[in-house]
């Protein structure tokens, strides 16, 4: 893709060429360009709220899909997924000033026993760019961080990520003691990683297993919508 | 019966001999140590067939390629014994042995049965450790580099290893040469290092008890 744009002057496309350029460098994980297109829209007046969904959560969502069929690997997700924390890096206190729809709130983490947050990061960074805020609890989070920042943060989901069969199970761990403080229900339990499936996350009492970061905003926004739903239906 | 070079085993596996009463059905990256073992302790009945070992990167393939390769050569055998341990199937791989009436390998991993099962369960300060083996330090390109993608963006190692500070290489054979190999590899990845010569561990006792 990127060849025949070597000689590229991104300043020079207007809007209706540079959004398209934009997917097709987040694509490429071409991070430079990709920070450079901010900027741009950015000057001319675009709000830091459009430039995130149009241009970069857009543009990571065909990422995402041909992630799923097959056609993009991980190498190339991680290049695009650089490229998009570096605007959005740019957008985030800007969109904190100029506000943003939120869409709720999740805590994350990458499961006790477990340092693989690839995954989990992705889904950070996908429910940030829905709308979402985020508190990322990071890597081998234990129950007791869980549950404590499920009191401190009072999200409405909780994620939980694991990529290895040795510490998937325990996502049953923290579900179970949410479940003896009488909280599990207070909160949408999302769960993902590798080896998981469907099967695995009902087993262990999750509302959602979620196969991907796209995956996962799409079941999150559906989910809180139906907490929504019944919060004003009562 | 003389182990293929490491790209077939990685690749394609071993096939059979056809002789003996014991066959062993392991991961193509155990071939060299059990042919080791047997010829160390003369197990002339122990005949051995290895599936690919690139299948270590997809263990979703490991439970029907043993269910297959059960199946396959059951009538030839009086014994199978699975040399495998977990390895990444979540119990799937347990689940079918049980059904099959074949035993296999205790433990999560090889780098768990390398190093003695108990002891590395009861090794804590090692969450932040990636292991290799022999095999693993001889074709790390073949099993972490280039499936990674690391060869086309070298840059990526911090996605993938941020988190790891030190490689350990469980090492089968006394051999400076491949220490040389897996001190490297822990360079590539910008992690430390540290050798731990386990032998065989816990894959010899498991054959002998069995075979």
């Amino acid at each position: 893709m990127a060849d025949e744009d070597d000689d590229l002057i991104l300043a020079d496309l207007p809007d209706e060429e540079l959004v398209p350029q934009m997917h097709d460098d987040l694509y490429d994980g071409l991070r430079d360009e990709v920070v450079e297109s901010v900027e741009i829209l950015l000057a001319r007046g675009w709000e830091p709220y459009r430039v995130l969904t149009e241009a970069l959560v857009a543009g990571m969502t065909i990422v995402g899909k041909d992630f799923r069929d097959g056609i993009l690997f991980v190498p190339e997700v991680l290049l695009a997924a650089n490229a998009m924390k570096a605007g959005m890096a740019i957008l985030k206190p800007l969109l904190a000033e100029t506000g943003a729809p939120k869409m709720g709130k999740m805590v994350i983490g990458t499961v006790k026993g477990d340092i693989h947050d690839i995954g989990k990061n992705l889904v950070s960074m996908m429910m940030e760019g829905a709308g979402f805020e985020v508190v990322d609890l990071g890597i081998n989070t234990d129950v007791d961080r869980y549950l404590g920042a499920l009191e401190t943060e009072q999200p409405d989901i909780l994620g939980m990520s694991a990529l290895l069969t040795t510490t998937m199970p325990y996502m049953k761990i923290v579900i179970d003691t949410m479940a003896e403080r009488g909280i599990r229900d207070d909160y949408i339990v999302l769960v993902g990683g590798a080896p998981l499936n469907e099967e695995f996350g009902r087993a262990i009492g999750a509302d959602a297993y979620c196969r991907d970061a796209a995956v996962a905003v799409e079941t999150a926004k559906a989910f809180v919508a139906r907490k929504h739903n019944r919060m004003l239906a009562s | 019966m003389i182990p293929p070079g490491d790209h077939a085993l990685t690749e394609n596996g071993l096939a059979p001999d056809g002789t003996g009463r014991v066959l062993v059905i392991g991961c193509g990256a155990l071939a060299h140590e059990i042919l080791a073992l047997k010829r160390a302790n003369g197990w002339d009945h122990l005949d051995l067939a290895c599936l690919p070992a690139i299948w270590h990167n997809h263990p979703e393939r490991i439970a029907p390629g043993i269910r297959a390769a059960v199946a396959q050569h059951r009538a030839g055998y009086a014994t199978i014994l699975v040399a495998y341990a977990d390895c990444g199937t979540g119990g799937g791989l347990a689940r079918a042995c049980a059904e099959l009436g074949v035993e296999m390998i205790a433990g999560p991993h090889c780098y768990a049965f390398f190093d003695g099962v108990d002891a590395f369960a009861a090794r804590q300060d090692e969450l932040t450790a990636f292991y290799l083996t022999d095999f693993l330090a001889r074709q790390f390109d073949a099993f972490v580099w280039r499936p990674l993608g690391l060869d086309r963006h070298p840059d990526l190692v911090a996605s993938y290893f941020g988190n790891y500070r030190r490689l350990i290489y469980l090492a089968q054979t006394d051999d400076p040469a491949l220490d040389a190999t897996a001190r490297a590899c822990a360079a590539r990845l910008g992690l430390d290092y540290e050798r731990r010569l386990t032998g065989y561990g816990d894959l010899a006792g498991f054959l002998s008890a069995r075979g």
